[in-house]
């Protein structure tokens, strides 16, 4: 049973630019996936793939120019694109829960942490101060910060940046979601603090049956931490499936070039098939968003891109998905 | 018997704070780095990675210890001295984006150290500005451009154009890849090896990410509280680690493959404040192997192996391997 389905987003950012002409640029161009209670999922990609935005669009967290214009996004059954406000702030920060890159900018800095995390009980939920209190001392203990009790009345300055980013956890936790998205949840820390973290959000997951979105560009947390991987490339999942089959055997040319590039498995010699232009958003190929960069591109990749299975709930958004090596670079023919 | 192009010895940085307080950024340092040798340096924020990188150029003042560069003890050289050898040490920084004059053309930035450090007519020095800007794969046509219109990954190629254009013998790199996308960043990677292989300009390679540094040093020092706990080898050091330190933060590390197997060993709480350091081994309050003695002496630094060594008392008693919890 999923909790969460995500079929054929489309996010555009519309503006209007200096000679008054509308500007669209197509952020998120049918982005498809769906998640169950207890499963990790890691979203990958370069700056600018959309990954962020995908969970701005889940949350309801777009602000103008950026809007959804297609596609639905259902919640345990519920639609949340077309969700009023006040029935969307209901579930964010009760049933879906959000840590953000940079945990010292999220905190009130004129409030004191535990505050913090009382008022979010207290919106949600109600009832006796005493209770909510409790419950933030719990989960503050929960995320491993010692000594909660004194700790609950620190102000976010006095807190290290591992610190933070408990603190923003246990926050996330007050309401037990159903749902956690967390975006680039490591990215500022020590690799030793990232340890720490990680570890301990894995643990909250089992322990609480969460469903949970980790947004990163560091394969390595996705490798040891997740259960499937979604890559994404110009606004579109290009590649998902299990983490091992992915990691295994990579079925899109950007999935892997992205592979090939991680210190593991990088030869000097080969950079310079890696890199190029991220695709201009404002002006999209017709067909595959790669083309320009796919050394195996072809006339057919002009034409709309079917996403195969080539394993098991391995999903390759390519036209030669599981033929790539049959065809070395430029052999393939439509 | 080749002289080192940089050798520092018991190299310390404090910065005062006031009411009779400081932080101690960088404690005792002894480096030795020879033409064409890359050195890593990798430690987590605060360990005083950049601060050492700055001191050794003298973009910062040592507090105590000494620098010698090429033989020429620069410690306490006047600043106006120390400029014209600037021509042969340059350096890369994190940031791009702010690394470069806003307001100049790629092609001013580039030409702007040859114009201060070589006698260049102007048609010399545009063929050369040109050069370089092939040399760092950097299309000619974004010469005429500002920062603004360049990406990431070309800023950086610019960036290390300029700080190859004087010919240095030391370059020292200050996490040039950090801000940079995984496949922009492999190709950064491999035009510093082309360079190296071309110039054998000795680089300092300071960085965070230890799969990066595995990818580019031939040896790798690991930094604690602004002090060189381990240095050796890089394949010494990634297989054999001696410091408890150099074990946890290697095992901390994700490889990007699910196939292989981590075994972790998770430090317990935070790097202590570099304004009160710890008694004895710096390293104590955090070490799982830790004995009465480690709070009370400071470890001398003791060879490990051939070229690799480390700072920690329980090495002679074979007690400083820490145990580690596997993994899937």
């Amino acid at each position: 049973m999923t909790l969460l389905d995500v079929v054929n987003l489309h996010t555009h950012f519309i503006s209007r630019d200096i000679d008054n002409q509308v500007r669209t640029a197509k952020a998120l161009n049918g982005v498809s996936f769906s998640l169950a209670s207890g499963r990790i999922l890691g979203i990958v990609g370069e700056t600018g793939a959309g990954k962020s935005l995908t969970a701005q669009s889940i949350i309801g967290l777009l602000r103008p120019p950026a809007r959804i214009v297609g596609g639905s996004i259902t919640f345990e059954g519920r639609e949340l694109t077309t969700m009023p406000d006040a029935e969307l702030n209901k579930i964010r920060g009760e049933e879906i829960a959000m840590v953000v890159q940079n945990p010292r900018t999220s905190l009130d800095p004129l409030t004191r942490v535990g505050d913090q995390l009382v008022r979010l009980h207290q919106v949600h939920r109600g009832g006796p101060k005493e209770a909510s209190h409790k419950r933030a001392i719990e989960m503050m203990e929960a995320v491993g910060i010692p000594d909660p009790k004194s700790r609950a009345r620190s102000w976010p300055h006095e807190l290290s940046g591992g610190m933070a980013q408990r603190v923003l956890l246990a926050m996330a936790l007050m309401n037990a979601p159903k749902l956690l998205i967390a975006d680039e949840p490591t990215t500022g820390l020590d690799v030793t603090v990232q340890a720490q973290i990680l570890d301990l959000l894995r643990d909250l997951v089992a322990r609480f049956n969460m469903a949970t979105m980790i947004i990163t560009h560091d394969l390595g947390v996705v490798a040891h931490f997740c259960d499937e991987i979604a890559v994404m490339f110009g606004g579109c999942i290009v590649e998902s499936g299990p983490v091992r089959d992915v990691f295994a055997a990579p079925a899109h040319p950007y999935t892997r070039k992205l592979v090939a590039a991680t210190p593991e498995r990088f030869r000097m010699g080969s950079a310079k098939s890696l890199s190029g232009q991220p695709p201009d958003l404002y002006n999209l190929p017709d067909g595959c968003v790669l083309q320009s960069r796919c050394a195996h591109a072809t006339d057919l990749c002009k034409t709309p891109v079917p996403n195969i299975e080539v394993a098991a709930s391995h999903f390759s958004l390519c036209h030669y998905a599981g033929k790539l090596d049959a065809n070395p670079a430029g052999q393939v023919q439509a | 018997m080749i002289q080192p192009v940089l050798k520092i010895k018991g190299l310390t940085k404090r910065f005062p704070l006031g009411a009779g307080r400081v932080v101690n950024a960088v404690n005792d340092v002894d480096l030795t780095i020879f033409p064409g040798e890359t050195l890593g340096m990798v430690g987590e924020s605060g360990s005083g990675k950049s601060t050492l990188g700055r001191v050794i150029l003298r973009l910062l003042e040592p507090s105590d210890g000494s620098i010698e560069f090429n033989g020429q003890d620069i410690t306490h050289l006047p600043i106006g001295q120390v400029r014209p050898l600037r021509r042969d040490m340059q350096m890369v920084f994190q940031d791009p984006w702010s690394a470069l004059n806003p307001r100049m053309r790629i092609r001013d930035l580039i030409a702007e150290p040859i114009k201060l450090h070589m006698k260049m007519s102007r048609s010399e020095r545009d063929d050369r500005t040109e050069d370089l800007a092939r040399r760092v794969n950097l299309g000619s046509a974004y010469l005429n451009r500002n920062p603004a219109n360049l990406s990431g990954g070309q800023l950086q190629r610019a960036c290390i154009a300029r700080a190859i254009a004087t010919d240095p013998k030391l370059i020292v790199l200050d996490e040039p890849t950090s801000s940079l996308d995984l496949s922009v960043r492999a190709g950064i990677l491999e035009l510093l090896a082309e360079i190296r292989e071309e110039t054998k300009a000795a680089m300092l390679f300071i960085s965070h990410d230890l799969g990066t540094v595995r990818m580019i040093s031939d040896r790798i020092a690991v930094l604690y509280l602004g002090e060189v706990v381990e240095q050796g080898n890089t394949e010494a050091l990634f297989e054999t680690p001696a410091h408890p330190y150099t074990q946890a933060l290697l095992s901390a590390h994700l490889p990007a493959d699910p196939s292989i197997k981590v075994s972790r060993h998770v430090l317990e709480g935070e790097v202590p404040s570099p304004i009160a350091l710890p008694l004895g081994c710096k390293f104590h309050t955090r070490c799982p192997v830790a004995i009465d003695r480690c709070a009370r002496e400071v470890p001398q630094v003791i060879q490990v192996s051939t070229g690799q060594h480390a700072r920690c008392l329980r090495i002679p008693d074979g007690g400083n391997i820490i145990a580690r919890i596997d993994q899937t």
